[in-house]
């Protein structure tokens, strides 16, 4: 088992969105990514921490480095306790944004990865899972 | 606090982010230029990112503002130094650097800015 499989990352402040970055960069690395498949990986992590923090009070990253069908990836779940995510598909319209940013994190995050996949339920807090593989 | 230096040469500012910059310290740079730009009366900036191996939406939006802070400001803001993943990345995230001047390196982005300086400036010598 690899040591940096399954890691669990805090999400609670901007200094932990820097961590994040590091630590998916280096399981990316890991992985055996090129650099332009880790580039996109840590972005959309960034992208997904941020919102976590910013959207979801805070919350988790959950890391792992899986092999299905003979293919190493990398997937990375984002969780957070906040208010959730009332729809979905308007969230991840380009453009749309509550908060201070481009609109561009959720569906920008998703062009990046080979899997995306929302759980969000209002009051109870959203699960982002993504994943790419090498 | 961290902070982002910005170095004055001549008639322009430059800065060489180093670090993966959180968000705060972004935001903090945005300001300082911002200030600078009118203290220094300067006529350009000149943002250095080949350290970066990561621009996320936020951080091009950073750049972004600076841009347009800069130009109401009557200065030219030259971006240089993008890494080849970033800039590929950045695309398919979908954000465009729209109003953003880029240049390969500090050379030819202290080039650009010269020449523009000098071609808007009324009372530009030789």
């Amino acid at each position: 088992m690899n040591a940096l499989a399954d890691t669990i990352l805090p999400v609670r402040s901007d200094e932990d969105i820097v961590r994040v970055r590091k630590r998916v960069r280096e399981v990316c690395i890991a992985t055996g990514f090129s650099l332009v498949d880790q580039t996109k990986m840590v972005t959309a992590a960034s992208e997904l921490a941020r919102n976590a923090l910013q959207h979801g009070g805070g919350g988790d990253l959950h890391m792992t480095m899986p092999v299905e069908n003979g293919r190493r990836g990398v997937r990375l779940t984002f969780m957070d306790e906040g208010p959730g995510i009332a729809d979905v598909a308007e969230a991840l319209r380009d453009g749309y944004t509550t908060g201070s940013g481009l609109g561009l994190g959720l569906g920008g995050a998703k062009r990046l990865v080979n899997e995306f996949a929302i759980d969000s339920q209002p009051g109870k807090g959203t699960r982002i899972t993504i994943a790419r593989w090498k | 606090m961290d902070r982002i230096p910005i170095l004055k040469v001549g008639e322009f500012l430059l800065v060489s982010v180093q670090v993966d910059m959180h968000d705060r310290l972004a935001l903090t740079l945005q300001d300082d230029l911002t200030a600078r730009i009118v203290a220094d009366g300067a006529r350009g900036v000149l943002i250095d990112i080949s350290s970066l191996d990561v621009v996320d939406s936020f951080i091009g939006r950073m750049l972004g503002n600076i841009a347009a802070m800069s130009r109401v400001l009557d200065a030219q803001t030259v971006v240089v130094g993008m890494r080849p993943a970033v800039a590929i990345t950045l695309v398919e995230l979908g954000v465009a650097l729209p109003g953003i001047q880029t240049a390969l390196n500090v050379d030819s982005g202290m080039a650009l800015l010269r020449k523009r300086a000098n071609a808007t400036a009324p009372s530009a010598g030789s």
